[in-house]
């Protein structure tokens, strides 16, 4: 991308400018400078996933540090085995069913908010504001404060309850703010037409607004799942007794000293990215099957 | 798909505002026969839309009553009212096939499958669709798109048709075509259509009768042709073109006869009609059409009775294929054109700055209100 922006402007200046276009080489200097500025980049922000990763591949006599000891499925054994790691596969299953239950609730949330933020109306940007403000409110001290409420309120802090409420705090102005974005290219056009051919309300949102939306609403629900399936500070005070997967691992960095924190690592990236691809699967998946059922030659 | 008993529209009193205190249409009054093309035209802004709008009912007036074939039809929705719209860029269902899109009012109102896409089809052929029929509208031309459109809001067998500016997502070559289709297809649904625009070459091809607007109020309705050779005041003059402007007050009224003179103009002489009335000192325009100015050299044979003239100089020629754009210094401020057909240009070429007469026959002349 350096080497277009620079061509135009090289081929004016060649005479003067011999540092960004060389006569003889294809790339210009800048190109070598900024790849390698792009290639830190990278390093920087996987190279610690990756540590973890190959750290967990160790073999028995594994440690938390390099140098690498060996090469095995030790530590992934060890994870599934062993009572002292914790109780991974019960924080494993609340974890995923509290992911279930913020989705939907994100979901519907946000779609709602996208449908009523299409008119003005008087004091919209006060209400605006108030569902994008807790995203700037340390998420610590939120959820301390939503066990305080929960326990005031005289319901017990569970998974399924406080931490619901504290996770919302944290998906829903993310998912409002995604629901914006795909609602400006909603054209309201399009509802008009419905009702002109005679379409009733519910027939109008169930036929053309939620088909057209669709790519943005799964992109909503991906948001809402991932934020809360690795959601720490706000559910810390708020999880009740039962932890959930982050949780989890965070006691087991206290107590755990072997590899098979690694591995946890490990299973639990590769359980997102299976949900991640399964979703863009199913994407790609209705997009292809749109396609074949046209029977013209797309021009 | 038989002629929509009853297609024919009466607005009055028609009046719309948004806030309460502005009014974007204003106390418009109109009958539109059944069967009828009639055109909207008007600078955006003048109101032209949200009258079509209110037709469909997408917008309620804020007085007024819209009759439709002897029956007021403020308050019903689209399908009780038996209008059909279609919307500027088309608004086609971005996720259903062509055929789909068309079958939509059918899908609503719960006919099955197998029958709704039986009479798709049927439609389909009318608008020459059929290997489309799979396509998405994505996958479509413009013009395409607009047959579409046009077979989505017909199946609902409309007795009035509306469009919104349905021809400005084409280019130009596209849009002359798509013209006449719709001119074809309203014959042959045998409907009213009321058609928006802001382009008067558009509204006097198209249009039986063409309703000229400006600022939420209708300024003149008729033929095309009456409003675009006798335009009756200097707004719908300007607006469709075609025509000179001579600004300037009465000196004499003799009988049949004003002269009229203005700083830079010599007496001209125009004929008098029984409106609007004219007397000696009020300040009139005058128009002239472009295509009746005659352009002859100074110092040559001399005028023939009945014919006037004013002297000036070319500023100005621009060749337009069968015609030449003449542009003349003739009043200050004010633009002056002649179209001189192509051949005639040639048989004895202007130059930019020669002196010309430029004359008329005194009956070609009209005083606007």
């Amino acid at each position: 991308m350096t080497a277009g922006v620079a061509t135009p402007m090289g081929s004016r200046t060649a005479t003067r400018s011999r540092a960004i276009a060389p006569r003889s080489s294809g790339r210009p200097w800048t190109f070598y400078v900024l790849a390698t500025v792009f290639v830190l980049y990278v390093a920087a922000l996987y190279g610690p996933m990756i540590c973890i990763y190959v750290l967990s591949f160790q073999d028995v006599r594994g440690g938390l540090v390099f140098p690498m000891k060996g090469l095995s499925l030790h530590w992934f054994v060890d994870l599934f085995t062993q009572v002292r790691t914790g109780d991974v596969q019960g924080s494993f299953d609340r974890s995923i069913k509290l992911a279930i239950l913020v989705t939907i609730i994100t979901v519907v949330v946000s779609f709602l908010a996208g449908m009523g933020f299409r008119r003005r109306f008087r004091g919209d940007s006060i209400v605006f504001y108030l569902m994008i403000g807790s995203l700037v409110a340390p998420g610590l001290v939120l959820g301390i404060g939503t066990g305080l409420l929960f326990n005031l309120l005289g319901i017990e802090a569970h998974w399924y309850t406080a931490a619901i409420g504290a996770q919302l705090s944290w998906t829903l102005p993310f998912g409002v703010l995604v629901m914006f974005a795909v609602m400006s290219r909603f054209d309201r056009a399009w509802e008009e037409a419905a009702r002109d051919l005679g379409a009733t309300r519910a027939q109008t949102i169930w036929l053309v607004v939620i088909p057209i939306l669709s790519p943005g609403i799964v992109a909503v629900a991906l948001f809402g799942f991932t934020l809360s399936y690795d959601e720490f500070a706000r559910t810390l005070q708020t999880a009740g007794s039962l932890n959930t997967l982050p949780l989890e691992i965070w006691s087991m960095t206290l107590n755990v000293t072997s590899p098979s924190l690694y591995a946890l690592g490990t299973v639990t990236t590769l359980i997102s990215f299976l949900i991640i691809g399964a979703c863009l699967g199913a994407i790609s998946l209705i997009q292809k099957r749109r396609a074949a059922t046209l029977g013209g030659v797309p021009r | 798909m038989t002629a929509g008993k009853g297609g024919d529209i009466e607005l009055a009193g028609l009046s719309k505002s948004f806030d309460g205190s502005t009014y974007v249409v204003e106390g418009v009054n109109l009958k539109i026969p059944d069967g009828a093309y009639c055109c909207f035209l008007g600078p955006s802004g003048c109101g032209k839309t949200t009258i079509l709008r209110m037709v469909a009912g997408h917008e309620d007036p804020t007085s007024g009553e819209i009759v439709i074939g002897g029956e007021n039809v403020v308050g019903l929705p689209p399908l009780a009212r038996r209008t059909a719209m279609m919307f500027q860029s088309y608004a086609l269902f971005p996720h259903l096939s062509v055929r789909d899109n068309i079958a939509f009012a059918l899908r609503v109102r719960g006919m099955s499958k197998q029958e709704r896409y039986a009479k798709a089809d049927e439609m389909m052929d009318k608008v020459q669709l059929g290997e489309l029929a799979d396509r998405l509208p994505a996958q479509l031309s413009g013009g395409q798109q607009q047959r579409v459109a046009l077979a989505r809001a017909a199946i609902t067998e409309p007795r009035v048709l509306l469009l919104d500016e349905p021809l400005s997502a084409l280019d130009e070559q596209l849009r002359i075509q798509m013209r006449q289709e719709l001119r074809r297809m309203q014959r042959q649904l045998g409907i009213t259509f009321i058609h928006v625009t802001h382009t008067q070459l558009e509204a006097i091809a198209l249009a039986d009768l063409v309703v000229v607007m400006e600022k939420g109020r209708i300024k003149q309705t008729g033929p095309a042709r009456d409003v675009y050779a006798s335009p009756k005041d200097r707004y719908v003059a300007e607006f469709l073109g075609g025509q000179n402007l001579i600004r300037g007050r009465v000196q004499t009224v003799n009988g049949h006869h004003a002269v009229v003179t203005a700083a830079d103009l010599r007496g001209i002489e125009v004929p008098l009609t029984a409106a609007p009335r004219v007397a000696v000192g009020d300040d009139i325009a005058v128009a002239v059409r472009r295509d009746d100015i005659e352009l002859v050299r100074p110092g040559g044979a001399p005028l023939p009775a009945g014919v006037t003239s004013i002297a000036s100089r070319v500023l100005a020629i621009e060749y337009q294929g069968y015609f030449l754009k003449v542009m003349l210094d003739t009043m200050e401020g004010g633009e002056f054109i002649a179209y001189v057909p192509e051949r005639k240009f040639y048989g004895d070429p202007f130059e930019v700055g020669d002196v010309v007469l430029a004359t008329w026959a005194v009956e070609h002349a009209r005083i606007l209100t």
